[in-house]
């Protein structure tokens, strides 16, 4: 019997004769992460049943569609409020946020720093590729300073968040970046961010070059991926390296790994301390 | 016959009451966000949710997330809540109009405060109305209840959430300051004594399952998530099968059922109370604190000889057309007091299309319609 290929396993999970062709452009990296997320999941054992992927709007938000578990594409920026919501209702289900960096940190950052501080159990990835993309490219709080796009044709002024630091800032339990070039590496963070308790935050830089690339001299995909190929290292080295050589250098891996017990966690636990106490008064 | 079981009595707010009549209907969810005058719904629940079976309690980061919470909640499979007052209600319009056109029944109480903005915050007012109709984005259907006196503040709760699951859609319960902060007696009707609703499950083997078909009534069986009907949820125009769809013929589907799901059954939920209007002249339309002050009026009126009466609404939209039909083949003349420059006045003489004077009586300072006010109208013949 052949070995099972990446492929095979994905194929399995897509609505395969229901939503092809999808809306992405070629040379997109939002395909990769969805890919990596089924590699995940099904790496866990997690019967789809069990899973609800919660999206935002925007490209990003576009990928639930295709994908065979529970989904639920939401509204600009409140992906994490529908998902605590239904993490809350139901404590089994395993709850994965999909989000745009417009999403999770513009329209949404409200709602992804008090999910952080709230350790709901909610896996959030972010998908970061610097910009609206389905708008037509304006810039997003992720865009870098400088950058050309349709609204800032000077160049951005205003500098950009960084995602892992926001995050970690506001006490989430497991805070990762990966890059979709480095793809093993961001499906082994995924992997741990979905088994963990509490809240797990994964960044993927995935590439825009439809909106982004084209304006930022980055003629084509490929010089996109290449600078991502060029400018992660990990974190461990990263921190090694003197400040002057950290610039335009993008540490990737794993930031926080706690194992905090998740919101509803703590809150079941508070009403079955009621109910043995309604069981000891003999009611 | 058997006796009828004494009923609980509790002496109530308005606020007390909303969240004794949703535990009865069932709610095991309350997302929320504090805001004067609806805080008390809140206060309560946090106390209740966690020491029911199942409930759940969540207080959010702001009434953005609260809507986003319940509709989760919802989808999942809960009766869900919350309730906010004027600028959180303006919050909640973009995720209650996700919650129309992804067909999910949750309950949202806005007890009204005197506006725009901040506006008077400890104040009564009626001021929301038509934004309850016409607050959320595109053309859209919706039901909005609303009480008048504590014990309605229960009934109508149950009633919000009945309708809530039976036509699978968002119910917004529109109260105002006085009623919500009103204490008075209510009774808390035994079990057995009122009607639950709640959505239907789903039979069929999931493969068969269309979570948004053109059925009879114009509503899907609605599983929660994690049942094993895998699908699409989404606030762009869908297919049957929720994915979405740009189709004119699939658009137009989609819009004129989930219309037709509330248009065809108005007599279910257009509920309105009659108070001496079988013969009266002069008929008074009026909701919330307004219509307690107006059935005195009618009262006296009777007392001083005019045919007075009075059509209170329990539903505001869709707004109650044929009971003000009926009134009409009578009625000389018609009065709306509300707390707003006319907002529902403008419903009643659209269906009035001239036939009788309209007056109106409209206070915007914070203070409620008086039975005297209403009166002196009303004795103007």
């Amino acid at each position: 019997m052949s070995e099972i290929t990446g492929n095979e396993i994905i194929h399995q999970y897509l609505r395969h004769n229901k939503k092809f062709p999808h809306v992405l452009c070629a040379g997109c990296g939002h395909g990769i992460v969805l890919g990596t997320l089924i590699r995940s999941i099904h790496s866990l054992g997690i019967p789809r049943d069990d899973v609800v992927v919660v999206a935002g709007i925007g490209c990003s938000g576009r990928l639930a569609v295709y994908v065979d578990f529970n989904t639920i594409h939401t509204t600009h920026g409140r992906a994490l409020t529908f998902a605590t919501g239904i993490k809350m209702a139901n404590p089994k289900l395993n709850v994965i946020t999909i989000m745009g960096d417009g999403d999770a940190l513009s329209i949404g950052g409200n709602h992804l720093i008090h999910a952080a501080r709230r350790n709901i159990g909610v896996t959030a990835l972010v998908l970061n590729n610097n910009i609206y993309g389905m708008t037509g490219g304006q810039s997003s709080p992720a865009t870098p300073l400088g950058s050309t796009t349709m609204t800032s044709p000077y160049g951005q002024l205003d500098k950009s968040f960084d995602t892992v630091e926001l995050a970690k800032g506001a006490g989430a339990n497991y805070v990762a970046r990966g890059t979709v070039f480095h793809v093993r590496k961001l499906e082994k963070i995924m992997t741990e961010a979905i088994a963990r308790p509490g809240f797990s935050l994964v960044e993927a830089i995935t590439p825009c070059h439809t909106q982004y690339g084209r304006k930022n001299k980055y003629k084509s995909p490929v010089d996109m991926y290449k600078w991502m190929k060029k400018a992660a290292i990990s974190v461990e080295r990263y921190e090694e390296l003197p400040e002057d050589q950290r610039e335009d250098r993008l540490p990737i891996g794993v930031f926080v790994a706690k194992d905090r017990p998740g919101f509803e966690e703590r809150y079941f636990a508070m009403k079955a301390e009621f109910q043995k106490k309604t069981v000891k008064g003999g009611k | 016959m058997a006796r009828r079981k004494k009923r609980k009595e509790i002496f109530a707010l308005g606020n007390e009451a909303v969240v004794e009549g949703a535990l009865l209907a069932g709610c095991s969810f309350y997302g929320g966000y504090p805001i004067t005058p609806s805080t008390e719904i809140m206060e309560i629940m946090s106390a209740r949710l966690p020491k029911t079976e199942d409930g759940v309690f969540i207080q959010l980061e702001d009434e953005i997330a609260s809507m986003g919470a319940i509709i989760g909640a919802s989808l999942a499979g809960r009766k869900a809540m919350t309730a906010t007052s004027g600028p959180g209600f303006s919050l909640m319009q973009e995720n209650l109009g996700y919650a129309i056109m992804a067909e999910t029944p949750v309950v949202l109480v806005n007890v009204m405060r005197g506006g725009p903005s901040t506006g008077l915050p400890t104040c009564p007012a009626q001021g929301d109305v038509q934004q309850a109709r016409w607050g959320t984005h595109g053309d859209h259907p919706i039901i909005v209840l609303s009480a008048s006196n504590v014990q309605e503040c229960l009934e109508m709760t149950i009633t919000a959430f009945n309708m809530a699951e039976k036509y699978r859609t968002p119910v917004i319960l529109l109260l105002d300051e006085v009623t919500a902060h009103t204490r008075e007696k209510i009774e808390i009707p035994n079990e057995g004594e009122f009607e639950v609703f709640s959505r239907t499950i789903p039979s069929m083997p999931p493969e068969w399952y269309k979570p948004y078909e053109e059925t009879v009534r114009g509503v899907s069986p609605m599983p929660p998530i994690g049942s094993g009907y895998r699908f699409h949820v989404t606030g762009l125009t869908h297919d049957r099968n929720g994915f979405p769809s740009q189709r004119p013929e699939e658009v137009v589907e989609l819009m004129e059922r989930i219309h037709r799901k509330i248009d065809q059954f108005f007599y279910d939920i257009q509920l309105v109370e009659e108070i001496d209007t079988d013969d009266a002249d002069v008929v008074v339309i009026a909701y919330g604190c307004v219509a307690r002050s107006a059935e005195l009026a009618v009262q006296q009126a009777r007392e001083n000889g005019v045919k007075a009466g009075l059509l209170k609404l329990k539903t505001l939209f869709p707004y109650p057309r044929r009971h003000t039909e009926r009134v009409l083949a009578h009625a000389k003349s018609l009065i709306v007091p509300e707390m707003n420059m006319g907002q529902m006045s403008r419903e009643v003489k659209r269906v009035n299309m001239g036939r009788v004077p309209v007056r109106t009586i409209n206070r915007i300072d914070g203070q409620i319609v008086t039975p005297s006010e209403i009166l002196k109208v009303i004795m103007q013949g």
